[in-house]
């Protein structure tokens, strides 16, 4: 009986902390009349694409282009983190050099480092290399992840070091050894390590605002605030908008939960 | 041969490389850049830049400076919405981690919803409850009045709604990113543990506050850390939600650093600026640590 109520209480506090969620994407299915009627309703009637058709094609808002450049950046920036951090995790690891001390404990000493500490500065430095404006200062300088190395490197160190041994004895070179024995051991965690890149970086939000002006190179976060203040009282369309830039985060959510989740909690160092 | 032996410094460098280039540009570069830049009257877009020594630091110190009260202003904002939402965060999710720890049926899929919200990008999440927490066609107090509620508070515009509805999205938006870490603490916590506080006599709430919580000490501490570190970089909720409105009294250091650098180019002001709110982080980091390590201390001896 008291398992029964507690049951319910749950599920009724669960439907309570997911409802805004459902209710924006019902909204975004409603008429511009609609979604700011009061009371509000829940189910959209009629029922109309209207709001998606007017955001993805306008030009001033173009959220069709700015759903690729958001693919585009997050996808490049999550396989620069992997190839880089995996290489260096890979060397501090594995390989013996004068210095490596003090390599490892400079990356790591940076994730302590406030980000804000690194905003203006890199400003500068963006704009000295012809980035502002770009999606290069959206892929670039978050690529440089102290998390990444730290990550991999823990991964790395913990493969039984027997089947890289093998390898060489059969004549393998460090480069084969590295890209045919020991990657391919670890894909869970370069899988969850690109995970996490993909979706910070799509998620990412001062900097784009900052560094990007153009509405044709905006990403859809940045993309979002443009299309506040262009339809501040249009919420059927800022709610689509809102679910476009969901729906690729929610689905990888769904799909690799587990990465999400395990890479987390073993780390939480993203955040 | 040990495997390490095998190669040469040279292909470790090599090994190195990409990343470390990466790095030196963009982390280590800026961080004496920015040491650099906040001993400078630095406007990116104007050609001189001329060195002022500690004049930027000193302005933001001196109550008569044009720059003074908006500075302490934001740094206030960030005070007051660090204070109230990173005991929420620490409380809330700890409790979500122990009811996802019990057994029951479809535990994952809500364990699943709790943490969803994080998922999604702070402009969304400002967009959305933007919408919800409009003062007149909000749903929030549409149906704050259905329950017989005040049905016109201006969430977004008022004090102290505002910073209850910056610091409540915050905890709906995070509060899974915490209760997962937790939840990997309790799991780690052996069975054994429990066992003798049950041999001992201890109830549920017994072994709950001599069992789980000095258990999860380390986790605590860590997301201590990381919550203030994430509530003090509070930017996106007060830039979409509320602008800094009312007046400018939601707006927090990062959004003040960020307008006063990127959008008004006082680069030099900017940066000491963000120097002087590193300084206490840094400073509350060793805070909160020395205080869980002085706790540890005390129980065990």
């Amino acid at each position: 009986m008291i398992k029964a109520l507690r049951y319910t209480v749950l599920v009724v506090l669960t439907a309570l902390f997911i409802s805004p969620l459902v209710f924006v994407l019902l909204t975004s299915f409603k008429s511009a009349r609609e979604a700011v009627q009061t009371p509000p309703t829940w189910i959209p009637n009629p029922f109309t694409t209207q709001a998606y058709e007017r955001i993805l094609t306008a030009s001033d808002t173009p959220v069709f282009r700015w759903f690729l450049n958001s693919m585009l950046a997050a996808t490049a920036n999550a396989v620069l983190v992997v190839v880089t951090a995996s290489l260096a995790a890979y060397a501090l690891a594995r390989l013996d050099f004068r210095g490596k001390k003090i390599v490892f404990a400079l990356i790591v000493s940076t994730l302590f480092v406030p980000p804000v500490i690194l905003v203006i500065p890199n400003y500068e430095i963006v704009g000295r290399l012809f980035w502002l404006d770009t999606l290069l200062a959206i892929i670039v300088p978050t690529a440089a992840s102290a998390f990444g190395v730290f990550f991999l490197n823990q991964f790395f160190a913990s493969l039984p070091l027997e089947l890289e041994e093998s390898a060489f004895l059969d004549g393998a070179t460090r480069w084969q050894v590295f890209t045919k024995v020991v990657l391919p051991l670890s894909k869970p965690a370069l899988a969850t390590l690109a995970l996490l890149s993909f979706l910070t970086n799509w998620n990412d939000f001062l900097w784009p605002v900052y560094v990007l002006f153009s509405p044709e190179n905006q990403t859809l976060q940045a993309g979002l605030s443009t299309l506040q203040s262009a339809n501040s009282v249009r919420y059927d369309l800022l709610m689509a908008g809102a679910v476009v830039a969901s729906v690729p985060v929610l689905l990888l959510y769904l799909l690799a939960q587990r990465f999400v989740i395990e890479g987390v909690s073993r780390s939480g160092l993203k955040g | 041969m040990s495997v390490a032996r095998r190669s040469s410094a040279g292909v470790a460098w090599l090994f190195l490389a990409p990343y470390l280039v990466l790095f030196g540009t963009f982390v280590l570069a800026p961080i004496v850049l920015g040491l650099w830049i906040s001993l400078h009257s630095w406007d990116f877009t104007l050609p001189g830049k001329p060195f002022v020594g500690l004049d930027n630091y000193v302005d933001l110190f001196s109550s008569g400076s044009v720059s003074f009260e908006p500075f302490w202003n934001s740094m206030q904002a960030t005070g007051i919405f660090t204070v109230f939402s990173v005991p929420l965060l620490i409380v809330v999710p700890l409790a979500v981690a122990l009811a996802m720890n019990q057994k029951f049926r479809g535990r994952n899929i809500f364990r699943a919803v709790f943490f969803a919200p994080y998922v999604l990008g702070v402009a969304v999440v400002g967009v959305v409850w933007r919408f919800l927490l409009d003062r007149n066609i909000g749903a929030v107090n549409n149906y704050l009045g259905t329950i017989g509620l005040p049905d016109a508070t201006a969430w977004l515009s008022s004090l102290p709604a505002a910073w209850v509805a910056l610091v409540g999205v915050t905890v709906w938006w995070t509060l899974g990113f915490n209760a997962v870490i937790y939840l990997a603490g309790l799991q780690d916590i052996s069975a054994e543990l429990y066992d003798a506080a049950k041999v001992d006599g201890a109830g549920s709430w017994a072994s709950f506050w001599h069992v789980t919580l000095p258990s999860l000490r380390p986790v605590t501490m860590f997301v201590t850390l990381i919550t203030i570190i994430a509530s003090a970089n509070m930017f996106g909720q007060s830039f979409i939600m509320t602008n800094g409105a009312p007046g400018q009294d939601t707006r927090t250091a990062i959004f003040y650093i960020a307008e006063t650098g990127l959008q008004n180019f006082q680069m030099g002001e900017a940066a000491a600026a963000s120097w002087i709110l590193t300084l206490f982080l840094m400073l509350l980091s060793v805070l909160v640590f020395g205080f869980f390590r002085l706790r540890g201390g005390t129980e065990a001896s």
